[in-house]
């Protein structure tokens, strides 16, 4: 639409790869554009009443003054400047002080049809020479036009508006004005004047709807000449800071990984988990029903953090912190040194105290102002109560990915309702999770026993067992694993089967002691044989012995008688 | 403007035709009313010219003798533009007599520029 006056311009304009921008300083918005505004040209900012058109570009101003030193005008044909400074003071705008140093300048432009008459032919050259002076008096960068729309009101001729309309949109492109005009909205279009008919380098569309009896503000960048930009809706919040806009990083998955691992805090835990624990800058669901532990595991890792030195955030959706350092004190977890030492925050918030956008941003503002190494998030699926799950996701697609990039660890942990298959979470994040912990209640023999399991865990051998854990006084306890003819036994069935076996090996040891006394005594006794026979046998040799011994005193007696018969006989010797 | 009109009846001793000579001295005092009348222009261009030229041809012909017209070039003095609401040029201001009363345009429509000075009257 817009014809370029090349006449005007002294230089031939240049187009960089990239467009040239005006950091806003509007916290979020200069992400999802890229780096802010159009530098020297107009952008559009349409709307219905009450969607923070007049708020956008008076924060736009406003740090443009005090963070870029851009000094700006604001013409306001709406509210005159006291008007303005009045509303915007609860911002913490301080109008006033900023105009005092030169670098701000509001310019009440009030046209009214009653006390005008038109006589014949004008143009608008008064208004030109208004906001010339203006720029030329503080030497303004920036310009924001509020709402240039009610001229068509107080004027009658529509035909000379427009024309000079044109003209100025020119002219502060000519003067290199980074500027802000807004609008608004039409049924049927963006604007009721048709206004984006004259600015075409970017058109912003602020919407404020409310569901469920909870507002949203949303964000959207209708278009971006000669930019990539995000073209989805951003949430965004008006606070006391001024405007927030939520900034998706998912715009890509380019978050640099980590190698390091960070303990649990359960040591058989990390060793389910391949022996070392989560990975830091990792998300870790833990899911399961009600008063399986989940918070336990979560208070578990806040001490482990704590201990390392590193600072731990909590978000508590549903218990006070008091309660949540009672509650894990009876488990033989002191949070109570942490929190002292500014090691631990426990950020409170009832869900339904705002919607999920508002959430967003004061998770973002926590985070910041805490710089956190890890964060809990107990439970998201009480975010339920203001969003639907589709919204909800969206909101922890972004949290997520923003406190992946900043290398962040963190711990959901999700209620699973009972009507529900155990895998799923009520929110659907299961998806966006890198280590998911199921928790379970086991329920057998009249007795509910809590069981866990990692369900999965990226980049990791993990352990795929069923494990049984108490809540001692000295924290969680993961069992050993029992696993009897009929399974994994917990509880009491467990004790019981592990009493029977422990019995059945002292009867087999019993047994054995027996059989081996039998053996001892039938030792004995052969042994006693033995010795009998071999005494016996001594005695028959003993025998034979002296029998011989009978025979040769016998065979010598007779060699003598023999002789002495022959001398007797005084036979003849040979 | 009330008392004015009592002491003129108790004067003249006569049967009163009040709305008229209501409008009789109020007249009067307007033909006495002095005008201050001020005129924005931009430089010289066609417009203000046609403006400048306009509206002295009307107040020499009604309000002879008795206008203050200032003629203002915002070019000159920017200033002045936001203190008197400037927006379209050529604006013309009547100060005085009050209330104040906006023109803008060439001035080329005699009639509606007279009937917002106040200066077409009934039997004109």
């Amino acid at each position: 639409m817009v014809r370029v006056n090349t006449k005007v311009k002294p230089e031939p304009e240049k187009f960089p790869a990239q467009l040239e921008k005006s950091m806003s300083g509007i916290t979020g918005l200069d992400e999802i554009t890229g780096g802010g505004l159009p530098k020297g040209r107009a952008t559009l900012i349409c709307g219905g009443p009450g969607s923070g058109k007049m708020l956008f570009g008076m924060e736009f101003l406003f740090r443009g003054a005090t963070q870029f030193d851009e000094p700006g005008v604001f013409m306001a044909f709406e509210e005159t400047a006291e008007e303005l400074t009045g509303n915007v003071a609860s911002l913490g705008f301080d109008l006033e002080k900023v105009a005092g140093e030169g670098k701000l300048l509001i310019d009440h432009v009030r046209v009214e049809r009653n006390e005008i008459e038109e006589t014949g032919e004008y143009d608008l050259e008064g208004l030109f020479i208004r906001l010339g002076y203006a720029i030329d008096s503080i030497g303004a960068k920036r310009v924001v036009l509020d709402t240039i729309e009610s001229l068509f009101s107080g004027l009658s001729n529509t035909g000379v508006i427009r024309v000079e309309l044109r003209r100025l949109f020119h002219w502060l492109k000519d003067k290199g004005m980074t500027t802000i005009i807004t609008g608004e909205q039409g049924s049927g279009s963006l604007t009721r004047e048709g206004l984006e008919e004259y600015v075409s380098d970017c058109v912003i569309f602020l919407d404020h709807r409310v569901s469920n009896q909870i507002s949203t503000r949303r964000l959207r960048i209708v278009k971006y000449r000669g930019s990539t930009h995000g073209t989805n809706e951003f949430p965004f919040l008006i606070d006391e800071d001024g405007i927030r806009v939520l900034p998706i990083t998912s715009l890509g998955l380019k978050h640099a990984v980590s190698d390091e691992r960070i303990s649990t805090g359960i040591s058989r835990l990390d060793g389910m988990l391949g022996g070392s624990g989560y990975y830091r800058g990792s998300t870790i669901l833990v899911s399961g029903t009600a008063g399986t532990g989940k918070t336990s595991i979560a208070g578990h890792f806040a001490d482990a953090s704590c201990r390392r030195g590193e600072k731990a955030l909590f978000f508590a959706f549903e218990e006070s912190p008091a309660q949540i350092v009672r509650n894990l004190r009876s488990i033989g977890i002191d949070l109570k040194p942490w929190l002292d030492k500014d090691l631990l925050f426990i950020h409170a918030e009832r869900p339904t105290l705002y919607g999920l956008e508002a959430h967003l941003a004061v998770l973002h503002k926590v985070i910041q102002k805490s710089n956190p190494s890890i964060v809990i998030i107990d439970p998201i699926s009480n975010l339920t109560a203001v969003g639907s799950q589709s919204e909800i996701k969206s909101m922890l697609i972004r949290i997520i990915d923003q406190l992946k990039s900043y290398n962040i660890t963190t711990l959901c942990t999700s209620l699973t309702t009972h009507d529900r298959s155990l895998e799923t979470t009520e929110v659907g994040i299961s998806s966006l999770a890198d280590t998911w912990l199921l928790l379970r209640d086991i329920e057998s023999a009249g007795e509910r026993n809590r069981g866990i399991y990692v369900l999965k865990s990226r980049g990791m051998a993990h352990s795929n067992q069923i494990r049984e854990f108490l809540l001692t006084d000295h924290g969680i306890d993961l069992l050993d694993v029992y696993v009897g003819p009929a399974g994994v036994l917990t509880g009491s069935a467990r004790l019981s089967s592990e009493e029977q076996e422990r019995s059945n090996i002292l009867l087999r040891q019993q047994e054995i002691e027996r059989r081996k006394s039998r053996l001892e005594r039938r030792r004995k006794k052969l042994e006693t044989q033995i010795e009998s026979l071999r005494a016996e046998f001594k005695a028959e040799e003993e025998e034979l012995k002296s029998y011989m011994e009978q025979e040769d005193i016998r065979t010598v007696t007779i060699n003598r008688q023999r002789k002495a018969m022959a001398e007797i006989r005084k036979a003849d010797t040979d | 403007m009330l008392k004015a009109l009592r002491r003129v009846t108790v004067k003249e001793n006569k049967p009163v035709d009040s709305v008229a000579e209501f409008e009789q001295e109020y007249d009067e005092k307007r033909k006495r009313d002095k005008y201050v009348l001020r005129l924005y222009v931009t430089g010289m261009t066609e417009k203000s010219r046609m403006a400048i030229e306009n509206i002295k041809t009307i107040c020499e012909e009604h309000l002879s003798g008795r206008y203050n017209l200032e003629v203002i070039d915002i070019y000159r003095h920017p200033v002045l533009a936001k203190g008197d609401q400037i927006v379209a040029t050529p604006t013309l201001i009547k100060k005085l007599p009050v209330p104040i009363r906006k023109f803008i345009g060439d001035m080329s429509e005699t009639e509606k520029i007279l009937m917002g000075l106040d200066l077409r009257m009934k039997k004109d």
